[in-house]
């Protein structure tokens, strides 16, 4: 390549050929243009005139500029000018090795890096050198081949959610000899890395490309005092910047969306940035995973696992079965309060067990069977927090008297008692403030909350480190031992408003949701994990995609705590039975060590300026002038303008021109078209491919459209066909469907744009068109067709059209439907199961919503059509008889339109009396 | 090819919007036809002239009784002489009438033969007899004629250029010529001499192209004839402009001249410009302005 510059030229040597131009312009010159041959009447009188002088027209200097201009912008186009080239003098010979570290700390700028790696194997494909490709994170053995092969990998590179290994295999299998190495780095140290280093540069120059921005990533979100704590993290500490945490998940329609955002600031030189995200119960259970916005890798992406899920709360009660006293049943204010946050299991206390709740309380429950104990004993030692309430049962009992029962936190007196009732001293008492290292601690406590009955605890050592809540004189209200993993609280109140009012009380709920969330598994150990066996169910790459993990095999327990993420170990959800685990890229604990090169590696970032091609541009701006060059010519020879044909020439260029734009007027047609749909009422039918069909169905409409105008204040447009493939439906309210046997199915898309259309309220009128020879159902082709046509359609329960249907007195008072045909069957929507027919009521009280279904077989359209002068299209029985029934078709007609467009309006009981009046009766 | 119906019918709506057509008649043999032309004296004809007292040698049929029985004598009623003037046109229908430049201008062809069917039209309404030059369709009257002109004037020729009819022509007769006068100047001086020798008079129209008047062409051109038998090759037509336009004013010159010496009337027609225009001249050329009583 030769470089003039700023500019580079691939063949230099073609510019030559800009010598011959002159050469050009005086061939060009003496040409003269070709001759007209135009007829002329007064040629007569031209005979025997002479030209003043033997040369033609010379073609004019502007005209031989604009030529010249052409063919030197072709020539130049040719000779391969490049703007930017890149000078590959510095470059040196011989294989080039090029090491990606390839991990989720590049997934932020990988474009740019493969950009980068794009225009260095460019370089090294013209300079002839072969190049192998090393991608640290996905190790294969390095070739050495052209460096086009490589360059068609390109695309297939991508960065991996994992940082680069153990090298070994990767040193051992390097090629043989000397070679260049060029290294793409994430900016991220890990432990290899400087040992690769030394293996490299022992076999020849190493230089490094890296970007200079920060790597933020985000640490496992952790749950402290019911607020979700977030850490985000970065390699190098800086100045002060701020990162938007986001809480993505799914909306309760199931879309994926952003449920919260947070932010966190790093300080200046801070490595750290925290911030915490208190959310509702309902939405922190639908978050599936954390990610710092816009920055598009792995390590800012932390998922999230069962420790977030709802919660599964056993509730027994020893009074089961009374039924009327719901305010008195112990369990009424927990389900109250557990109800929206909670999943709430009831039975027997040996069936809910096996379903492994999260907690299970006991409301008043004093004796437990043995098998019972045992049961919960082992579920509390697992992990299960067991909430137990007193009240009068645990009070007369001995539960926990002598010895500590191993289901209680306390011993428990004798007794109880009570305060401030009629017969005692006292006023009833109040709570004291949560102490520090309580779980309630920090809750407000309403005044109005007062205690009038507790059963006592016996004074223990254990006693004062047990207690998590008390009352104002000192005496325990909440207790609680810890037991293996689990533990077991003891509220000395009743769970309902005997004892006390805390059930009534906003600090209820809060003290169950804290007890609840802290009782959340903690992040299991490998031992924990031992013998388990986790598969894969979402995985992530390393731009911090989620992606289904398809068939990938399972991780022993154990393995999936410990081991780094790697090619067998992807970062992603993991389950196991109904516990699910996030394997995150990284740990809770983890940091970010920020390269550092030695000082003998040139460091380079990616910013370049990109080579540009300005051959392509050269060539357009050649053919663009030889274009240029074909209209000035004709104009100079009078065909453009000025003879019959010159105009045509002229009008076909102009066309030409023209014709390019021409997608946007059909997208402008389109638009106006709906436009003029959304503007009026239109009736609308389906497009049926049967030419016949679709006429009559639009003069029909028409017909129908005509006596709306004349009869009643709906004033439709002109009826429009559509094309369910690509048309839009929603502004009609109405879609008339005649079915034909060869009709074709309309395509999925097409369904669903059907079904919307259905729910959103729009009405589908089935025509079978043959109530003459059929009734409805399967037994003619059309209906078949039908069926086959309405399948996917979402069609509620169907039934025959009953006497009080609304379609009956919309507009006008009907009893039968007739079209072209009459007497067949007319189906809708049936009526809900517990309408009933009210004593001296004719009509049943349905006020429901429009039926989106009619279907019926009687050729309505045909009996509707009109000509475009007004005039009936088709015969319709007999004489009088039939004009009658067109007539009544038409009210039909009108009755529908009017059922469409006012709803169950008709269906209101105000107007009864006079419709009853009306009928009669 | 233009239909005889359909150039009737443009024929039609041009003679419409004009009044009947009496030629003037300056010199009337006395033919036996008889047409509207009165002759201020007793006669053959449809109008009444005078009653005068019966003569000996009346017969008894001639007697108009009406009159008669007002009195004692007897008259005789006697009616106008009235004779029909005798027109011939001539339009041409050479290969080179059938130019237009623009798609939107007609020929010269279809405009000379709308101007002539219409102007036979007009005076077959004013109870002359019209005809062709030459042998082919002498003149007659009554509207069938005008149908036979429409036939023979959707005969195209098959010449480039096409000289002037001139055989048989009715002494005293008018006539009429409509063509491009881009043939041969010595055919039309021929006709219009012999013309002059018959006493014929008439109108001579000339019939042009703006295309024609104007030249406006350039560059290296090769000028053909409609029929393609002349061609002219020129490297630059622009120069040829003027002299052209020279040629084209001795050409209307000479017309005019020979029209003046022959008794004759001339007129320029453009195709751009309505026919109705063309029609206007003509109904005033050959009523002489003073027609109209």
């Amino acid at each position: 390549m030769t470089i003039f510059g700023p500019i580079g030229f691939a063949a230099p040597w073609l510019l030559a050929a800009l010598l011959a131009l002159p050469i050009l312009w005086l061939i060009l010159r003496a040409i003269p243009p070709a001759p007209i041959r135009r007829h002329f009447p007064g040629v007569a009188l031209l005979l025997g005139l002479q030209d003043d002088e033997a040369v033609s027209d010379r073609t004019p200097w502007w005209l031989l500029l604009l030529r010249m201009l052409a063919v030197a912008a072709m020539i130049i186009g040719l000779a391969g000018p490049v703007l930017n080239p890149e000078d590959d003098a510095q470059a040196g010979d011989g294989p080039l090795l090029v090491v990606l570290d390839g991990s989720w700390a590049g997934a932020a700028r990988w474009s740019r890096q493969m950009d980068a790696l794009g225009s260095g194997l460019r370089r090294a494909g013209a300079s002839g050198r072969e190049v192998a490709l090393l991608h640290l994170s996905d190790p294969e053995p390095a070739v050495f081949q052209a460096a086009n092969a490589i360059t068609t990998r390109l695309p297939g590179i991508t960065p991996r959610a994992w940082q680069p290994g153990d090298v070994t295999d990767i040193t051992a299998a390097l090629p043989e000899g000397t070679f260049e190495t060029v290294w793409f780095s994430d900016g991220l140290d890990y432990p290899a890395r400087s040992d690769l280093l030394d293996v490299l540069e022992a076999r020849g120059d190493v230089r490094v490309t890296q970007a200079v921005t920060d790597v933020v990533a985000l640490t496992p979100a952790a749950y402290v005092d019911g607020q979700i704590e977030l850490t985000a993290i970065r390699a190098t500490p800086g100045d002060e910047r701020g990162v938007t945490v986001l809480a993505q998940g799914r909306d309760p329609a199931g879309n994926a969306t952003t449920l919260a955002s947070a932010n966190a600031v790093f300080a200046t030189g801070g490595t750290t940035a925290q911030t915490a995200l208190a959310l509702p119960a309902e939405l922190r259970a639908r978050v599936t995973r954390f990610e710092v916005q816009a920055a598009k890798s792995a390590g800012a992406v932390t998922l999230v696992d069962d420790s977030l899920r709802r919660r599964e709360v056993a509730l027994i009660a020893s009074r089961e079965g009374r039924e009327g006293l719901e305010l008195l049943s112990p369990l009424h204010y927990l389900e109250r309060a557990l109800a929206p946050t909670a999943d709430l299991l009831r039975g027997a206390l040996m069936d809910v067990l096996p379903a492994n709740p999260d907690v299970i309380v006991l409301a008043d429950v004093a004796t437990l069977s043995e098998g019972e104990a045992e049961a919960i004993s082992d579920w509390v030692e697992q992990g299960g927090l067991l909430l137990r309430f007193a009240g009068p049962r645990i009070a007369a009992s001995d539960i926990s008297r002598v010895e500590e029962d191993p289901l209680m936190p306390v011993r428990l007196r004798s007794g109880g008692r009570s305060v401030g009732g009629a017969m005692s001293w006292g006023s009833p008492k109040t709570l004291a403030p949560f102490r520090e290292g309580s779980p309630f601690f920090g809750l407000d406590l309403p005044q109005d909350v007062a205690i009038s009955a507790q059963v006592m605890a016996q004074p223990d050592p254990t006693l004062a480190e047990r207690v998590i809540a008390e009352l104002s004189d000192g005496t325990p209200l909440v207790t609680r031992k810890r037991s293996g993993q689990g533990q077991i609280v003891l509220f000395h109140v009743t769970a309902n408003a005997e004892w006390s009012s805390l059930p009534l009380s906003g600090l209820f709920v809060e003290m169950l949701e804290r007890l609840a969330v802290s009782s959340a598994s903690a992040t299991p150990s490998a031992e924990d994990l031992d013998g388990t066996i986790w598969t894969p169910q979402v995985v992530m790459d390393g731009f911090g995609t989620l992606s289904d993990a398809g068939t990938r095999p399972g991780v022993a327990g154990p393995t999936l705590v410990s081991d780094p993420a790697g090619p067998n170990l992807l970062p992603g959800v993991y389950v196991s039975g109904d516990r699910s685990l996030a394997r995150n890229v990284l740990t809770p604990d983890a940091t970010l060590t920020p390269t550092e090169w030695p000082a003998r590696i040139p460091v380079t970032g990616l910013i370049t300026a990109p080579e540009q091609p300005l051959g392509g541009m050269l060539l357009a701006l050649a053919i663009g002038l030889l274009l240029a060059d074909v209209i000035a010519s004709l104009a100079l020879s009078g065909r453009l303008f000025g003879s019959v044909h010159g105009t045509r020439t002229a009008a076909i260029l102009l066309a030409g021109l023209l014709a390019l734009p021409a997608p946007q007027v059909q997208a402008q047609q389109a638009a106006d078209a709906e436009i003029a749909a959304a503007a009026e009422v239109v009736l609308a039918h389906v497009l049926t491919g049967n030419r016949q069909i679709d006429e009559v169905a639009e003069a029909g409409l028409r017909g129908l459209s005509d006596t709306l105008f004349f009869r009643t204040s709906v004033e439709p447009a002109t009826p429009i066909g559509v094309n369910l493939e690509t048309d839009e439906l929603a502004f009609f309210p109405i879609l008339y469907w005649p079915i034909t046997p060869d009709q074709p199915r309309p395509s999925s898309d097409a369904y669903a744009k059907l079904n919307d259309y259905l729910r959103s309220g729009g009405l589908i009128l089935f025509d079978t068109r043959d109530g003459d020879i059929t009734g409805f159902g399967a037994s003619s082709p059309n209906g078949r067709k039908l069926q086959d046509l309405a399948a996917p359609l979402d069609i509620p329960a169907l039934e025959q059209i009953p006497r009080d249907h609304v379609l009956t007195r919309t507009f006008y008072l009907l009893q039968d439907f007739p079209g072209r045909h009459i007497g067949g069957d007319v189906w809708v929507e049936a009526a809900p199961p517990g309408a009933e027919q009210i004593e001296g009521m004719p009509f049943r009280n349905l006020n429901d919503g429009v039926t989106p279904v009619v279907i019926g077989g009687n050729d309505w359209a045909a009996a509707w059509a009109v000509t475009p002068t007004g005039q009936a299209l088709l015969p319709v029985g007999r004489g009088f008889g039939g004009e009658r029934q067109r007539e009544l078709a038409y009210r039909f007609g009108v009755n529908l339109i009017m059922h469409v467009l006012t709803g169950n309006y008709k269906s209101d009981q105000v107007h009864v009396p006079a419709l009853l009046d009306r009928l009669g009766q | 090819m233009t239909s005889p119906l359909a150039l009737r019918e443009k024929a039609e709506t041009q003679a419409a919007r004009l009044p009947a057509l009496l030629a003037r008649a300056e010199q009337l043999a006395g033919a036996v036809l008889l047409g509207d032309h009165g002759r201020r004296r007793a006669g053959m004809g449809d109008d009444f002239w005078q009653y005068r007292p019966a003569q000996l040698g009346d017969s008894r049929r001639m007697i108009d009784h009406r009159r008669s029985a007002m009195g004692d004598v007897q008259f005789v009623r006697e009616r106008e002489w009235q004779i029909a003037q005798s027109v011939m046109l001539w339009v041409d229908q050479g290969a080179a009438m059938r130019f237009a430049s623009g798609d939107a201008l007609p020929t010269k062809a279809e405009r000379a033969r709308v101007l002539g069917l219409a102007v036979a039209i007009l005076l077959i309404r004013g109870g002359e007899r019209v005809g062709l030059t030459g042998t082919r369709l002498p003149p007659r009257r009554g509207n069938p004629q005008i149908l036979r002109l429409a036939e023979m004037f959707s005969e195209d020729a098959e010449d480039d250029y096409a000289p002037p009819e001139h055989r048989a022509m009715i002494p005293h007769a008018r006539a009429v010529f409509i063509s491009d006068f881009m043939g041969d100047i010595a055919d039309v001086r021929t006709a219009l001499t012999k013309a002059a020798d018959r006493g014929v008079r008439g109108v001579l129209l000339h019939v042009l192209d703006p295309a024609e008047e104007a030249f406006p062409f350039r560059g290296r051109t090769v000028f053909q004839s409609m029929g393609g038998t002349i061609e002219h090759e020129t490297l630059k037509a622009s120069e040829l402009k003027d002299r052209y336009l020279e040629r084209l004013a001795a050409r209307k010159a000479e017309l005019q001249h020979l029209c003046s010496v022959a008794g004759w009337q001339y007129g320029l027609h453009h195709t751009e410009t309505p026919a109705q225009a063309g029609l206007l001249w003509l109904w005033r050329a050959l009523d002489g302005g003073a027609g109209r009583a």
